[in-house]
């Protein structure tokens, strides 16, 4: 069977953020650049941000990089690669007046500057006291964005194929990253796409939790793809649950609001984050308010009839701030809460929302793996940048708004990275003979089989799996548990049937191939969480506690370093953590407390 | 957990084994969670996975599962399932060639987004800042660029059914008054050319269907009335 080729300089998988800003780098250089994406760009996930993007502006009040430089790295729990992170943060200015040149409509302040708000874990003077640092459009800070970013691929004349769903990477015989296939949802046919170079910028995985804010289509497409291709998933034990998602329905209530001067209150009306982050209160670190959340609900004063809420309070505010701020937030809480919470406090629990770890990648946004002796090295003509890729600038823990602000910094030097690569001008390297046939196999095998498994009882035990032995706390004997169970599930996978054969818009294909996506990012997980004997960050078991050696349970003498997650053979691997910066000393190894 | 059963009637069409589209009958249980359209059709979808639409976000922000609701278009993800009067009737957005099932085809709908060169137009070269802008200077925007570009207003809209090739329809003009009103954009007079047209602009008949059915809140009809105001001016 003759499969279309289709030749580009680049390919890049995903028209998120990350995707879109790598876009612009490339299709302004003058590069033949093709941008595949599941759905139409605009309705990728990056749309549903809401709060802001960090950058020192310091439009508000005093503010420089090398204290959000300290808040990131402090918020990592010392895992983040300084080099990367002070890389990030210097350039975050930069490219949020890039954005606001592309005529996205921020808020302004009163002298017509860029508005800004404060956010949970940023700091001014090294920890001190909350800074005004997140920029923002009202709570649609994201839609905002990425509208603003596909405006301006537009005006590139950036090529766009909607309703595509990559495949898998196509590796040559010594490595170098060649292209992908793909298949378009419309016809189900299936193309090779020859690059010489291939950006992933396929976002999160978080579908792979029962209970989480991300949208249907995040199901970790670039990170099946990459594990399929022999290239490790690094630290995919670190899992962000967000405080404030709506109870029951998962949807996503932006930290803004506590940045607003929302109150997280328990069944006793009382604001407990005092006594777990006396300084910080609400806007301490994530990881550390749905620690605290949990806790709460645990003994028992939690809301509602089955005491398993909290409330997130707005009531004491101005409803002019709220319908000004906060509108879209309001929106959410009246459909999927059926509270206005201009009256009512909204009923909230921590829900997974974000994947710290992902695709190995360096600041340049060039893709990592292992070299034959242990050490790092790139792997040639392959890109990873943003939710996908693990810089790592969030360790073992994001910062809200540091997500936008790493899609924006590292899909535009993974462009402009790759433009770089392109204009040295190597020759498209040969496709190799068997370029196709792992696609192929899979979607053969999908359409033989039957009396198999449906993808609606696969993907409920993925997600039961993960919720039960992989959440906000963990437990070493879940952890051991899940990770047996999970290659159990694997095997349902590996036994996937779909009764609709159609080729046209085939939905129960393309959820077929994505669960085969979620597998790999969920067995990633639970090895890897296994695998970490301490508490770090969003990582934190109980049979690594608090004591006098090792505060928070963090064991920086054994686990100071990356894990490597490799498909081939389920192992582990591990490489240190860069915790020198690209200029002046390290942010100093510390006791993170909020 | 009690359950209770729901009925639908759904427009089914796979050109790849159907002659012609049909209305399936099908009925499927929900229990106390499900409360959006969007969930009852999850439910659906595990139950006969050939059931084809699209979704995504889920929370009404990324625009994917406009479809016709019981004769009036909306965003499943947002439609309260008990405010639905039974059988559901679903079908595809209106006015747009259907590919499969619920799918329609947006390429138009698109075309006609496109055609109003949907970006900031600032040919000074950038300042090394933001660009300043009033707080009320940037209030004007508001009601315009929170557009998810689902197509429920311009698939609504009977001017936009009979000519989706000449008429940029309610979406499209909302975006270029979008532009127009930012005092950032500098291509004002190439906008409203681009417009002067007897079909691009002038065949809104304020219908006001895209106001009904706008799920963000949004008055498309308010912003063409602006743009043609905006070339009244122009023309004195």
């Amino acid at each position: 069977m003759n499969i279309p080729v289709y030749k580009f300089d680049a390919v890049i998988v995903g028209a998120g953020g990350a995707g879109l800003r790598s876009a612009i780098q490339l299709s302004e250089a003058g590069l033949k650049t093709a941008v595949l994406s599941k759905v139409f760009p605009t309705r990728s996930h990056t749309v549903a941000a809401q709060g802001g993007v960090a950058a020192s502006l310091g439009n508000s009040e005093e503010d420089n990089w090398r204290w959000h430089m300290y808040d990131t790295v402090k918020g990592s729990d010392w895992l983040g690669d300084q080099d990367a992170i002070e890389f990030m943060c210097r350039k975050a200015v930069e490219v949020v007046v890039d954005l606001e040149h592309y005529g996205m409509p921020f808020d302004r302040t009163d002298n017509g500057k860029i508005y800004q708000r404060p956010f949970g874990g940023h700091m001014s003077n090294f920890g001190e006291k909350p800074v005004r640092r997140a920029c923002a459009a009202a709570d649609r800070t994201g839609h905002a964005m990425l509208h603003a970013m596909y405006q301006r691929n537009v005006k590139a004349n950036t090529q766009f194929f909607v309703e595509w769903m990559a495949l898998d990477l196509i590796r040559d015989s010594e490595g170098h990253v060649v292209g992908v296939t793909a298949m378009e949802m419309e016809t189900g046919q299936v193309v090779i796409f020859h690059a010489r170079a291939v950006i992933f910028a396929t976002g999160g995985s978080g579908r792979i939790f029962a209970s989480s804010t991300n949208a249907f289509m995040n199901t970790g497409d670039g990170l099946g793809m990459t594990a399929r291709a022999g290239i490790p998933l690094e630290d995919m034990e670190f899992w962000q649950f967000h405080p404030t998602g709506v109870a029951g329905a998962g949807v996503l209530i932006t930290e803004g609001v506590r940045g607003e001067g929302g109150i997280l209150r328990n069944s006793n009306k009382e604001r407990f984050m005092e006594r777990y982050a006396p300084n910080a209160k609400d806007l301490a670190s994530r990881d550390v308010v749905s620690r605290a959340m949990t806790t709460e609900i645990k003994e028992g004063r939690g809301c509602g009839p089955h005491k398993d809420f909290l409330l997130l309070d707005i009531t004491h505010l101005d409803p002019a701030v709220i319908l000004k701020r906060l509108p879209g937030i309001r929106e959410i809480s009246i459909q999927f809460a059926g509270v206005d919470p201009i009256k009512e406090p909204i009923p909230v629990v921590p829900t997974c929302h974000y994947q710290m770890g992902g695709i190995p990648t360096r600041y340049d946004g060039r893709v990592m793996t292992l070299g034959a002796d242990g050490e790092s090295v790139v792997v040639p003509g392959f890109f990873a940048a943003g939710e996908c890729a693990c810089a790592s600038v969030h360790g073992a823990n994001r910062l809200g708004t540091n997500s936008l602000l790493d899609l924006l910094v590292f899909g535009k030097s993974a462009g402009d990275t790759a433009v770089e690569d392109l204009k040295a001008g190597h020759a498209h390297r040969d496709l190799p003979a068997d370029a196709a046939d792992k696609a192929r196999a899979r979607l053969a095998a999908l359409n033989d089989r039957q009396g198999g498994v449906s993808v609606a009882e696969a993907r409920a035990a993925i997600a039961n799996t993960m919720q039960t032995h992989a959440g906000v706390f963990r437990f070493s004997d879940l952890l051991k548990k899940g990770a047996a169970q999970i290659l159990e599930v694997e095997q349902m996978v590996n036994n996937l049937e779909i009764k609709d054969k159609s080729q046209t818009w085939n939905t129960a294909r393309v959820e077929a191939l994505e669960t085969q996506n979620m597998i790999e990012v969920a067995k990633a997980t639970m090895i890897s969480a296994e695998a970490r004997k301490e508490s770090r960050g969003a990582h934190v078991r109980d049979d690594a506690p608090d004591t006098p050696e090792f505060p928070n349970g963090r064991n920086d003498k054994e686990w100071l370093k990356h894990s490597l997650w490799f498909r081939e053979g389920n192992r582990i691997a591990y490489k240190p953590v860069h915790l020198q910066p690209l200029t002046g000393e390290p942010v100093a190894l510390k006791t993170r407390s909020y | 957990m009690t359950t209770r059963t729901v009925n639908f009637k759904i427009y089914r069409y796979d050109p790849d084994k159907d002659e012609r589209p049909y209305m399936q009958s099908i009925s499927v249980e929900l229990d106390a969670k499900d409360r959006k359209l969007l969930d009852a059709l999850t439910k659906l979808k595990a139950k006969d996975e050939s059931i084809a639409y699209r979704r995504s976000c889920r929370e009404g922000v990324c625009g994917s599962d406009a479809m016709n609701i019981n004769g009036k278009n909306g965003l499943a993800c947002l439609i309260d399932i008990n405010t639905l009067k039974q059988p559901i009737v679903l079908r595809p957005l209106p006015g747009l060639p259907v590919i499969r099932d619920l799918i329609v085809d947006m390429t138009q709908f698109f075309k006609q987004y496109h055609s109003i060169k949907p970006y900031l137009i600032n040919n000074d070269p950038p300042p090394e800042r933001e660009r300043l802008q009033s707080p009320e200077e940037r209030e004007e925007l508001n009601g315009l660029y929170e557009c998810i570009l689902c197509a429920c207003c311009s698939t609504s809209c009977p001017s936009f059914w009979w000519n989706p090739d000449k008429f940029v329809g309610p979406a499209g003009l909302l975006a270029a008054y979008r532009f127009l009103a930012d005092t950032r954009d500098q291509a004002t007079n190439e906008r409203l050319d681009n417009l002067e047209d007897p079909y691009r602009l002038f065949r809104c008949h304020t219908i006001m269907n895209c106001v009904d059915v706008c799920p963000k809140g949004l008055n498309p009809t308010k912003a063409i009335g602006k743009i043609k105001d905006m070339m009244l001016t122009r023309a004195v």
